[in-house]
Protein backbone atom coordinates (compact mmCIF):
# COMPACT_ATOMS: atom_id res chain seq x y z
CA UNK A 1 0.00 0.00 0.00
CA UNK A 2 1.30 3.41 -0.97
CA UNK A 3 0.55 6.37 1.31
CA UNK A 4 1.46 9.66 -0.33
CA UNK A 5 5.25 9.61 -0.71
CA UNK A 6 5.60 6.64 1.62
CA UNK A 7 5.66 2.95 0.70
CA UNK A 8 5.44 0.12 3.19
CA UNK A 9 8.11 -2.56 2.97
CA UNK A 10 6.93 -5.80 1.42
CA UNK A 11 5.23 -7.92 4.05
CA UNK A 12 4.72 -5.08 6.56
CA UNK A 13 1.33 -5.87 8.10
CA UNK A 14 0.92 -2.22 9.10
CA UNK A 15 0.00 -1.59 5.49
CA UNK A 16 -3.26 -3.38 6.21
CA UNK A 17 -3.85 -1.30 9.32
CA UNK A 18 -3.30 1.89 7.32
CA UNK A 19 -5.73 0.70 4.65
CA UNK A 20 -8.31 -0.03 7.33
CA UNK A 21 -7.89 3.47 8.77
CA UNK A 22 -8.37 4.99 5.32
CA UNK A 23 -11.46 2.92 4.57
CA UNK A 24 -12.92 3.97 7.90
CA UNK A 25 -12.31 7.62 7.06
CA UNK A 26 -9.86 8.34 9.87
CA UNK A 27 -8.80 11.97 9.54
CA UNK A 28 -6.76 12.54 12.69
CA UNK A 29 -3.95 10.45 14.13
CA UNK A 30 -2.26 11.27 17.43
CA UNK A 31 0.70 9.40 18.78
CA UNK A 32 3.44 8.91 21.28
CA UNK A 33 5.99 7.08 19.16
CA UNK A 34 6.84 3.43 19.38
CA UNK A 35 9.15 1.47 17.11
CA UNK A 36 6.31 -0.96 16.51
CA UNK A 37 4.24 1.85 15.00
CA UNK A 38 7.06 3.53 13.08
CA UNK A 39 6.05 2.70 9.51
CA UNK A 40 2.39 3.45 10.20
CA UNK A 41 3.35 6.83 11.68
CA UNK A 42 5.39 7.62 8.58
CA UNK A 43 2.53 6.58 6.31
CA UNK A 44 0.08 8.83 8.14
CA UNK A 45 2.47 11.78 8.02
CA UNK A 46 2.82 11.28 4.26
CA UNK A 47 -0.97 11.33 3.85
CA UNK A 48 -2.39 14.82 3.31
CA UNK A 49 -5.83 13.66 4.43
CA UNK A 50 -4.70 12.52 7.88
CA UNK A 51 -3.75 15.22 10.37
CA UNK A 52 -0.97 13.92 12.62
CA UNK A 53 -0.21 15.23 16.09
CA UNK A 54 2.76 14.12 18.15
CA UNK A 55 1.93 14.22 21.87
CA UNK A 56 4.04 14.81 24.95
CA UNK A 57 1.93 12.31 26.90
CA UNK A 58 -0.82 9.91 25.93
CA UNK A 59 -3.60 11.57 27.93
CA UNK A 60 -3.41 14.53 25.57
CA UNK A 61 -4.46 12.20 22.77
CA UNK A 62 -7.62 11.16 24.60
CA UNK A 63 -8.75 14.77 24.95
CA UNK A 64 -7.55 15.64 21.45
CA UNK A 65 -9.61 12.94 19.77
CA UNK A 66 -12.64 13.90 21.87
CA UNK A 67 -12.25 17.41 20.47
CA UNK A 68 -11.88 16.00 16.96
CA UNK A 69 -15.14 14.13 17.45
CA UNK A 70 -16.87 17.35 18.49
CA UNK A 71 -15.70 18.70 15.14
CA UNK A 72 -16.94 15.67 13.23
CA UNK A 73 -13.65 13.90 12.53
CA UNK A 74 -12.67 10.33 13.30
CA UNK A 75 -9.34 9.67 14.94
CA UNK A 76 -6.97 6.96 16.10
CA UNK A 77 -4.27 7.20 18.77
CA UNK A 78 -1.10 5.12 18.53
CA UNK A 79 0.79 4.35 21.71
CA UNK A 80 2.57 1.57 23.52
CA UNK A 81 1.29 -0.27 26.56
CA UNK A 82 3.35 1.79 28.99
CA UNK A 83 1.27 4.85 27.97
CA UNK A 84 -2.08 3.37 28.92
CA UNK A 85 -1.65 4.12 32.60
CA UNK A 86 -1.00 7.77 31.78
CA UNK A 87 -4.53 8.05 30.40
CA UNK A 88 -6.69 6.65 33.16
CA UNK A 89 -8.31 9.80 34.53
CA UNK A 90 -8.71 11.23 31.03
CA UNK A 91 -10.65 8.11 30.04
CA UNK A 92 -13.40 9.48 32.29
CA UNK A 93 -13.99 12.12 29.61
CA UNK A 94 -14.95 9.35 27.19
CA UNK A 95 -17.31 7.65 29.61
CA UNK A 96 -18.85 10.83 30.98
CA UNK A 97 -19.73 12.16 27.54
CA UNK A 98 -20.08 9.06 25.38
CA UNK A 99 -17.20 9.98 23.11
CA UNK A 100 -16.02 7.45 20.55
CA UNK A 101 -12.32 6.69 20.79
CA UNK A 102 -9.90 4.23 19.20
CA UNK A 103 -6.35 3.41 20.16
CA UNK A 104 -3.87 0.93 18.71
CA UNK A 105 -1.46 -0.24 21.37
CA UNK A 106 1.84 -1.98 20.79
CA UNK A 107 2.36 -4.38 23.68
CA UNK A 108 5.46 -4.66 25.82
CA UNK A 109 6.09 -6.71 28.87
CA UNK A 110 4.41 -9.90 27.76
CA UNK A 111 6.48 -11.91 25.23
CA UNK A 112 10.20 -12.50 25.67
CA UNK A 113 10.50 -9.07 27.25
CA UNK A 114 14.02 -7.86 27.86
CA UNK A 115 13.20 -4.85 30.05
CA UNK A 116 11.67 -5.62 33.46
CA UNK A 117 10.34 -2.07 33.72
CA UNK A 118 7.86 -2.85 30.94
CA UNK A 119 6.25 -5.73 32.81
CA UNK A 120 4.01 -3.91 35.33
CA UNK A 121 2.07 -1.79 32.81
CA UNK A 122 2.17 -4.41 30.06
CA UNK A 123 0.57 -6.95 32.37
CA UNK A 124 -2.21 -4.59 33.45
CA UNK A 125 -2.98 -2.95 30.09
CA UNK A 126 -5.94 -5.10 29.12
CA UNK A 127 -7.51 -4.94 32.56
CA UNK A 128 -7.01 -1.18 32.71
CA UNK A 129 -8.85 -0.74 29.44
CA UNK A 130 -11.68 -3.04 30.48
CA UNK A 131 -12.12 -1.32 33.81
CA UNK A 132 -12.24 1.98 31.94
CA UNK A 133 -15.12 0.76 29.80
CA UNK A 134 -13.25 -0.13 26.62
CA UNK A 135 -14.01 -2.90 24.18
CA UNK A 136 -10.67 -4.64 23.78
CA UNK A 137 -9.37 -6.60 20.82
CA UNK A 138 -6.12 -8.49 20.78
CA UNK A 139 -4.26 -9.06 17.52
CA UNK A 140 -1.71 -11.86 17.20
CA UNK A 141 -1.45 -11.73 13.40
CA UNK A 142 -1.20 -8.97 10.82
CA UNK A 143 -4.54 -9.99 9.35
CA UNK A 144 -6.13 -9.64 12.78
CA UNK A 145 -4.56 -6.22 13.24
CA UNK A 146 -6.10 -4.86 10.04
CA UNK A 147 -9.51 -6.43 10.58
CA UNK A 148 -9.68 -5.40 14.24
CA UNK A 149 -8.66 -1.83 13.43
CA UNK A 150 -11.47 -1.61 10.93
CA UNK A 151 -13.95 -3.12 13.36
CA UNK A 152 -12.80 -0.95 16.26
CA UNK A 153 -13.19 2.30 14.33
CA UNK A 154 -16.58 1.35 12.97
CA UNK A 155 -17.84 0.16 16.34
CA UNK A 156 -16.48 3.14 18.26
CA UNK A 157 -17.92 5.75 15.94
CA UNK A 158 -21.20 4.03 15.20
CA UNK A 159 -21.86 3.08 18.80
CA UNK A 160 -20.17 5.95 20.69
CA UNK A 161 -17.83 3.90 22.81
CA UNK A 162 -14.08 3.51 23.30
CA UNK A 163 -12.18 0.60 21.76
CA UNK A 164 -8.58 -0.58 21.94
CA UNK A 165 -6.65 -2.93 19.66
CA UNK A 166 -3.72 -4.56 21.43
CA UNK A 167 -0.96 -5.48 19.02
CA UNK A 168 0.73 -8.37 20.77
CA UNK A 169 4.44 -8.35 21.42
CA UNK A 170 4.65 -11.65 19.61
CA UNK A 171 3.27 -9.90 16.52
CA UNK A 172 5.47 -6.81 16.66
CA UNK A 173 8.53 -8.79 17.70
CA UNK A 174 10.30 -8.79 21.05
CA UNK A 175 12.87 -6.05 21.45
CA UNK A 176 16.25 -6.47 23.10
CA UNK A 177 16.52 -2.85 24.21
CA UNK B 1 -7.61 43.96 39.92
CA UNK B 2 -9.60 42.37 37.14
CA UNK B 3 -12.82 40.65 38.23
CA UNK B 4 -12.86 37.27 36.47
CA UNK B 5 -16.52 36.92 35.72
CA UNK B 6 -16.81 40.39 34.27
CA UNK B 7 -13.70 39.77 32.22
CA UNK B 8 -15.00 36.53 30.72
CA UNK B 9 -18.35 38.19 30.04
CA UNK B 10 -16.56 41.02 28.25
CA UNK B 11 -14.52 38.59 26.12
CA UNK B 12 -17.67 36.68 25.12
CA UNK B 13 -19.94 39.70 24.72
CA UNK B 14 -21.44 39.89 21.23
CA UNK B 15 -19.74 36.64 20.29
CA UNK B 16 -19.95 35.58 16.68
CA UNK B 17 -21.57 32.32 15.66
CA UNK B 18 -18.28 30.81 14.49
CA UNK B 19 -16.86 30.93 18.03
CA UNK B 20 -16.67 27.54 19.74
CA UNK B 21 -15.78 27.63 23.44
CA UNK B 22 -14.39 24.86 25.64
CA UNK B 23 -14.25 25.67 29.36
CA UNK B 24 -11.92 24.00 31.85
CA UNK B 25 -13.31 22.45 35.00
CA UNK B 26 -14.15 24.57 38.02
CA UNK B 27 -14.56 28.31 37.96
CA UNK B 28 -13.90 28.79 34.22
CA UNK B 29 -16.93 26.59 33.49
CA UNK B 30 -19.02 28.73 35.86
CA UNK B 31 -17.62 31.93 34.33
CA UNK B 32 -18.46 30.84 30.78
CA UNK B 33 -21.94 29.72 31.83
CA UNK B 34 -22.51 33.01 33.65
CA UNK B 35 -21.67 34.90 30.48
CA UNK B 36 -24.62 33.22 28.81
CA UNK B 37 -25.36 29.59 28.06
CA UNK B 38 -24.77 28.76 24.41
CA UNK B 39 -24.92 25.50 22.45
CA UNK B 40 -21.50 26.37 21.04
CA UNK B 41 -20.06 25.96 24.55
CA UNK B 42 -18.57 22.68 25.73
CA UNK B 43 -18.33 22.67 29.52
CA UNK B 44 -15.77 20.41 31.17
CA UNK B 45 -16.50 19.19 34.69
CA UNK B 46 -13.45 16.94 34.89
CA UNK B 47 -10.65 15.71 32.60
CA UNK B 48 -8.28 18.11 34.32
CA UNK B 49 -5.37 18.99 32.08
CA UNK B 50 -7.22 18.11 28.89
CA UNK B 51 -8.92 21.36 27.90
CA UNK B 52 -6.17 22.67 25.60
CA UNK B 53 -5.74 19.30 23.88
CA UNK B 54 -9.47 19.06 23.35
CA UNK B 55 -9.40 22.51 21.81
CA UNK B 56 -6.63 21.39 19.50
CA UNK B 57 -8.60 18.41 18.20
CA UNK B 58 -11.64 20.60 17.62
CA UNK B 59 -9.64 23.37 15.96
CA UNK B 60 -8.02 20.90 13.56
CA UNK B 61 -11.37 19.37 12.71
CA UNK B 62 -13.10 22.72 12.24
CA UNK B 63 -10.77 25.13 10.43
CA UNK B 64 -13.84 27.22 9.60
CA UNK B 65 -14.43 28.00 13.30
CA UNK B 66 -12.56 29.96 15.94
CA UNK B 67 -11.87 27.77 18.96
CA UNK B 68 -11.37 29.42 22.34
CA UNK B 69 -10.38 27.37 25.38
CA UNK B 70 -11.02 29.19 28.65
CA UNK B 71 -9.34 27.52 31.59
CA UNK B 72 -7.71 28.16 34.94
CA UNK B 73 -4.08 28.17 35.99
CA UNK B 74 -4.35 24.83 37.82
CA UNK B 75 -5.96 23.12 34.84
CA UNK B 76 -3.41 24.59 32.45
CA UNK B 77 -0.51 23.62 34.68
CA UNK B 78 -1.70 20.02 34.73
CA UNK B 79 -1.68 20.02 30.93
CA UNK B 80 1.43 22.13 30.49
CA UNK B 81 2.94 19.59 28.12
CA UNK B 82 0.03 20.23 25.79
CA UNK B 83 1.39 23.73 25.22
CA UNK B 84 4.33 22.05 23.47
CA UNK B 85 1.91 19.94 21.44
CA UNK B 86 -0.16 22.98 20.43
CA UNK B 87 2.95 24.98 19.58
CA UNK B 88 4.26 22.19 17.36
CA UNK B 89 0.90 21.77 15.60
CA UNK B 90 0.21 25.51 15.43
CA UNK B 91 -3.41 25.76 14.29
CA UNK B 92 -4.21 29.34 13.32
CA UNK B 93 -7.76 29.17 14.66
CA UNK B 94 -6.98 28.19 18.26
CA UNK B 95 -6.75 30.49 21.29
CA UNK B 96 -6.24 29.71 24.96
CA UNK B 97 -7.34 32.05 27.72
CA UNK B 98 -6.14 31.30 31.24
CA UNK B 99 -8.00 32.90 34.12
CA UNK B 100 -5.09 32.98 36.53
CA UNK B 101 -5.85 33.52 40.20
CA UNK B 102 -2.51 31.95 41.14
CA UNK B 103 -4.33 29.41 43.28
CA UNK B 104 -6.26 26.17 43.32
CA UNK B 105 -9.53 27.93 43.96
CA UNK B 106 -11.80 24.90 44.17
CA UNK B 107 -9.79 23.13 46.83
CA UNK B 108 -9.12 25.74 49.45
CA UNK B 109 -7.12 28.37 47.61
CA UNK B 110 -3.71 26.77 47.87
CA UNK B 111 -1.08 28.81 46.02
CA UNK B 112 -0.36 27.40 42.56
CA UNK B 113 2.88 27.49 40.61
CA UNK B 114 1.85 30.69 38.84
CA UNK B 115 1.71 32.32 42.28
CA UNK B 116 5.29 31.31 42.87
CA UNK B 117 7.45 31.08 39.78
CA UNK B 118 5.70 29.93 36.60
CA UNK B 119 4.82 32.40 33.86
CA UNK B 120 2.37 30.60 31.57
CA UNK B 121 2.58 33.22 28.82
CA UNK B 122 6.35 32.81 28.71
CA UNK B 123 5.97 29.03 28.62
CA UNK B 124 3.56 29.27 25.68
CA UNK B 125 5.86 31.62 23.82
CA UNK B 126 8.77 29.25 24.37
CA UNK B 127 6.61 26.45 22.95
CA UNK B 128 6.08 28.32 19.69
CA UNK B 129 2.81 30.18 20.25
CA UNK B 130 2.53 33.14 17.88
CA UNK B 131 1.29 35.72 20.35
CA UNK B 132 0.83 35.86 24.11
CA UNK B 133 -0.46 38.55 26.42
CA UNK B 134 -0.88 38.89 30.16
CA UNK B 135 -3.60 41.26 31.39
CA UNK B 136 -3.26 42.84 34.83
CA UNK B 137 -5.81 45.62 34.65
CA UNK B 138 -9.20 46.37 33.20
CA UNK B 139 -7.78 48.50 30.41
CA UNK B 140 -5.86 45.48 29.08
CA UNK B 141 -9.07 43.61 28.27
CA UNK B 142 -9.70 45.21 24.88
CA UNK B 143 -6.32 44.00 23.67
CA UNK B 144 -7.01 40.60 25.23
CA UNK B 145 -10.30 40.30 23.39
CA UNK B 146 -8.58 41.18 20.14
CA UNK B 147 -5.88 38.59 20.82
CA UNK B 148 -8.07 35.62 21.63
CA UNK B 149 -10.75 36.29 19.02
CA UNK B 150 -8.85 37.73 16.09
CA UNK B 151 -5.12 37.06 16.02
CA UNK B 152 -3.69 34.13 14.11
CA UNK B 153 -3.13 31.27 16.53
CA UNK B 154 -2.01 29.57 18.44
CA UNK B 155 -2.29 32.38 20.95
CA UNK B 156 -2.45 32.38 24.73
CA UNK B 157 -3.80 35.08 26.97
CA UNK B 158 -3.49 35.18 30.73
CA UNK B 159 -5.87 37.28 32.80
CA UNK B 160 -4.50 37.85 36.28
CA UNK B 161 -7.35 37.92 38.75
CA UNK B 162 -7.97 37.65 42.46
CA UNK B 163 -8.96 34.73 44.60
CA UNK B 164 -12.54 35.30 45.60
CA UNK B 165 -15.60 33.13 45.99
CA UNK B 166 -18.23 33.98 43.42
CA UNK B 167 -21.69 32.48 43.20
CA UNK B 168 -21.49 29.26 41.23
CA UNK B 169 -23.37 29.32 37.97
CA UNK B 170 -23.89 25.70 37.10
CA UNK B 171 -24.55 24.71 33.50
CA UNK B 172 -25.57 21.25 32.30
CA UNK B 173 -23.52 18.54 34.02
CA UNK B 174 -24.51 15.55 31.92
CA UNK B 175 -21.62 15.08 29.50
CA UNK B 176 -23.73 13.19 26.99
CA UNK B 177 -26.20 16.07 26.88
CA UNK B 178 -23.43 18.66 26.52
CA UNK B 179 -21.82 16.71 23.69
CA UNK B 180 -25.08 16.04 21.88
CA UNK B 181 -26.14 19.66 22.10
CA UNK B 182 -22.79 20.90 20.82
CA UNK B 183 -22.69 18.46 17.90
CA UNK B 184 -26.31 19.11 16.96
CA UNK B 185 -25.69 22.86 16.93
CA UNK B 186 -22.47 22.76 14.93
CA UNK B 187 -22.23 19.59 12.82
CA UNK B 188 -24.09 20.62 9.73
CA UNK B 189 -23.07 24.25 9.70
CA UNK B 190 -20.23 25.76 7.75
CA UNK B 191 -18.91 28.95 9.29
CA UNK B 192 -17.26 31.77 7.42
CA UNK B 193 -13.53 31.80 6.91
CA UNK B 194 -11.71 32.04 10.18
CA UNK B 195 -8.13 32.75 11.07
Amino acid sequence: MRAGAFSFAAGDWRSGVYTAMKRQNVQQMAYVPDAGHASLIMACHADEDIGCTVLTTEEEGVALLAGADLGGQRGVMLMQSSGVGNCVNMFSLLKSCGFPFVTLVTMRGEWAEFNPWQIPMGQTTEETFKRSGFIVYRADTGEDAAAMTSSAVQLAYDSNCPAAVLLSQRLIGAKNF
Amino acid sequence: MIERREAVAEILKDRTENLLVISGLGSPTYDVAAAGDNPHNFYLWGAMGGAASMGLGLALARPDARVLVISGDGEMLMGMGSLATLGARAPGNLALLVIDNEAFGETGGQTSHTGKSTNLAAVALACGFRFVLTAHKQSDLAAMKQLVLEETGPVLGVIKTGLGELPRVLPERDGHAIRNRFVTATANRQFGESK
